[in-house]
């Protein structure tokens, strides 16, 4: 660490900022040197805790100025590695930005800063009636600020829409400083949608400084059908039913038998340990939609071969029936010392292959992968048990989880459904995007911050790397663990 | 690359050695909308037919010179649709150049699923940029975060960052009932009836006012729709008729859209006042697409649209010299400049279509 650069940015932050809203001592940065994606960590050379977008806007001039490079971070729950610190960056939290500005029942908009917890959206239009649509597993921790990053998704998506479908507008700083407002209260806003482009962009093109979301109104009642499959091939044939029959459930998730097994004992949801997957399908609305829907629902599971049908009978059974689901990752955290999150999508007609290919993969590498599975959207989520403390089980879990996001490729699907490519999936980038497509990518990178200081080295890899990549993976065809130089 | 694909590439190598503006140009349904286009035509409807369509997936991949009415009618015969209702206004429309204009129908504004615009479907593109290199964003999963979302920002892109020549579009099920109610509203009460109905979990599919009456679309599952029906009251509208009116809207084909007026395009909030401006109107999307028959100045009009929080389009006709889009802001329009002379060094795609210097 050049001290002598970070003594002379710490002096100039603090000519503007709090003394506390300025960290460089190691104790005080310690907490910045990840994120929800733990196996990769760097220490920041500053930490910067801004509370108003003036102070921002200074941040980035300063850093302009003294080409640092800055890494935005909203809570710190993302699972790829998008905020992982620069080491001669300035780490810039918008933890203080937590408040809600206002909330317009009539135009069912909220307009809120960055820091917003997703949950703290729909918890204060509750009393409208109105709610938030996209709910990640984590909202109640994650932020608005990171959903926006990240393009977010969450279990009602099919039926609601990921992030970029609910945010109307948003306004932010470009890294020289100069302020944009990009969407707005009015639809189609003039010009190039620089909107769409900025949501899912992992903080690399603008910081977020304030965000407008669509509110839905609350459905009046929701039921939720657990069936039971012999077969994840059947269950996957099922939820092609579903959708080919012409229903949209709200959500529709699945978890395979090794999940369900991992989750009961900590959820005591009720699900089939036997089945060999549990889907779960669920209808909102009126109450005489909902009963005419479920009908239908059940109608089709069973003629897709469900061996056993139940459909919640009161809101706490629904939730009950939604718990496991919920905790799976908690209960991966509990079953094992750690868990790895992959987030491929595929189309959904493959998913008994995939599930199967993962199943084979499993004594490979010697160790144990559940999954859950928004089936509704295609968006695979196996879990990799392994213990963190053991450096040969450490690369284990991560070739295993690169084979994983491969296969997804092969499959016609994507490497990251909802949890951005951040460092994580840097790599697997090379396997699904030709070199001219990359070089896009950085194209627009460079049109949104043509100095390429914000966020740099996240999601587009260099030519370099994937020079390096493709000659890994020649070497034997496949990747090998026990060759990876990457920890 | 098949041989359609790499013609159109080695056209464009070709156009951006020689700096020759090219002027991308299929059923030519859309020539009124936008700045004046110039150059020399290419035409890419040699990359034409639908590559794959699987139901259950709810995904269509199109080449982008396939006709949109032919990909409706294949939806259609597996009962689904484009959900954002998209106007051909025309019998020449293709699926590139809905996508390139970027206009959606009178289900933009709806409840559930198929609520958005364009880009909120598009899942994927296939694009020729200025170097003449095929490049492929998205894919054809819901759900896709690799990389910039360049697919969607394609959408109402109108041609400016290279051929569009393949998209991949989420598809939704068609409704298995709809309805049409009419009500007699006058202009303030009418979008104030419709910002309350949008905070209540109806199952709205589409809404217009004009000249006093409010016709709305309920669509969804059956039980829900007359649930609503009954709740809202007013009166209802045969459905063949209701059909031929939405497609009225759609297309522009109402009497409303006829004449030589120039046609304004207002988007603003949707709890917006009634505009200012005295002029024949028609309502759309619960009230933030106001279409106005004037023949004010571009400055008149956009001043009015700024006041209620939105923005103004020339959509069709009238004095085009000042543009036909609303302008944007300094440190906006920098980054389209950019943008532009990332996709296209040369200029040569679309030049003005969008902007005068893009």
């Amino acid at each position: 660490m050049d001290t002598s650069r970070q003594r002379g940015l710490v002096a100039a932050l603090r000519t503007f900022l709090p003394e506390q809203a300025v960290l460089y001592r190691e104790e005080d940065t310690r907490p910045y040197e990840c994120d929800g994606l733990t196996l990769f960590r760097q220490l920041p050379m500053v930490v910067a805790l801004p509370e108003t977008e003036d102070q921002v806007r200074r941040i980035l001039q300063l850093c302009h100025e003294r080409q640092v490079p800055v890494v935005p971070r909203g809570a710190g729950t993302g699972l790829s590695g998008s905020a992982l610190p620069h080491h001669a960056g300035l780490l810039l939290s918008l933890a203080k930005f937590n408040r809600i500005l206002s909330i317009d029942p009539r135009a069912r908009t909220a307009t809120v800063q960055p820091g917003v917890r997703n949950l703290a959206i729909s918890e204060a239009a509750a009393r409208h009636r109105l709610y938030y649509a996209p709910d990640p597993s984590s909202q109640i921790a994650c932020t608005i600020g990171g959903n926006v990053a990240e393009n977010s998704g969450g279990v009602h998506c099919l039926k609601y829409g990921l992030t970029v479908h609910n945010v109307l507008r948003v306004r932010g700083l470009t890294m020289e400083g100069e302020p944009i407002e990009l969407g707005g209260l009015a639809p189609d806003a003039p010009g190039l949608d620089l909107l769409a482009l900025v949501i899912g962009s992992e903080g690399m093109l603008a910081v977020v400084t304030e965000v407008t979301v669509r509110l839905v109104p609350v459905a009046q009642t929701a039921r939720c059908i657990m069936a039971s499959f012999a077969d994840v091939g059947e269950a996957g044939d099922a939820v092609a039913a579903l959708i080919a029959n012409g229903i949209m459930p709200a959500g529709l998730e699945m978890l395979d038998q090794a999940a369900s097994r991992l989750v009961e004992p900590f959820a005591n949801a009720g699900y089939d340990l036997d089945a060999a997957a549990v889907l779960l399908c669920e209808s909102d609305g009126t109450p005489e939609e909902v009963a005419e829907e479920i009908e239908r629902m059940s109608a089709v599971l069973r003629a897709a071969r469900a061996t056993r049908i139940q459909v919640s009978n009161s809101e706490s059974e629904r939730l009950r029936f939604w718990a496991g689901r919920k905790n799976a990752f908690p209960a991966a955290g509990r079953a094992s010392p750690a868990y790895y999150c992959m987030d491929g999508t595929i189309p959904r007609r493959r998913l008994g292959e995939v599930l199967r290919a993962i199943q084979a993969l499993e004594p490979k590498y010697g160790l144990r992968c559940p999954n859950v599975f928004h089936a509704g959207d295609g968006n695979l989520h196996p879990l990799i048990l392994f213990d963190d403390a053991d450096p040969d089980s450490v690369a284990r879990a991560e070739a295993f989880g690169a084979e994983i996001l491969e296969l997804c490729v092969q499959m016609g699907g994507t490497v990251t459904g909802e949890h951005g490519v951040g460092v994580e999936k840097l790599d697997q980038m090379c396997s699904q995007f030709d070199r001219p497509t990359l070089d896009t990518f950085l194209a627009v990178k460079n049109a949104f911050d043509p100095a390429g200081l914000l966020n740099p080295g996240k999601v587009v890899p260099t030519l370099h790397r994937c020079a390096e990549y493709g000659r890994m993976r020649v070497q034997g065809g496949k990747l090998s663990f026990p060759d990876l130089p990457r920890f | 690359m098949d041989q359609a694909l790499s013609q159109l590439c080695e056209t464009v190598r070709a156009a951006s050695a020689s700096r020759t503006a090219l002027r991308i140009r299929a059923g030519g349904t859309k020539d009124f909308y936008g700045n004046t286009p110039q150059g020399t035509l290419l035409d890419p409807r040699s990359a034409a037919g639908i590559v794959d369509y699987e139901p259950t997936e709810l995904v269509v991949t199109a080449r982008a010179g396939t006709p949109l009415a032919e990909l409706e009618q294949l939806l259609a015969e597996n009962g689904q649709m484009l959900a954002f209702e998209p106007p051909h206004f025309g019998a020449g429309a293709t699926i590139g150049g809905c996508i390139a204009g970027g206009l959606a129908g009178p289900r933009r504004v709806s409840f559930g699923p198929t609520y958005g615009g364009v880009r909120d479907f598009v899942l994927g593109a296939k694009l020729i940029n200025g170097h003449g290199e095929l490049l492929s964003f998205g894919g054809t999963v819901m759900k896709n975060v690799a990389g910039y979302d360049v697919a969607r920002l394609l959408a109402g892109s109108m041609g400016i960052l290279g051929v569009i020549v393949e998209v991949s579009i989420k598809v939704l099920p068609r409704p298995l009932s709809h309805h049409t109610l009419r009500f007699e509203l006058s202009e303030a009460a009418a979008i104030d009836r419709l910002n309350e109905w949008a905070g209540r979990p109806l199952p709205l599919s589409a809404s217009t006012w004009h000249e006093g009456t409010l016709y709305l679309r309920l669509a969804g599952a059956s039980a829900a729709v007359s649930a609503a029906r009954h709740q809202l009251g007013g009166d209802h509208i045969d459905n063949a008729e209701a059909d031929a009116f939405w497609n009225s809207i759609r297309e522009q084909t109402h009497p409303f859209f006829a004449g030589e007026l120039p046609l304004w395009r207002v988007s603003v909030p949707p709890t917006a006042a009634p505009l200012s401006i005295d002029a024949p109107l028609l309502i759309e999307w619960n009230g933030s697409l106001r279409w106005l028959r004037t023949d004010l100045s571009a400055q008149q009009v956009r001043e009015c649209a700024k006041r209620a929080g939105g923005h103004a389009t020339l959509f069709r006709g009238g004095d085009r010299s000042a543009g036909v889009f609303t302008p944007l802001s300094p440190a906006l329009a920098t980054i389209h400049q950019r943008l532009k002379a990332q996709f296209d060094p040369a200029g040569i795609f679309n030049r003005g279509r969008l902007y005068a210097d893009l």
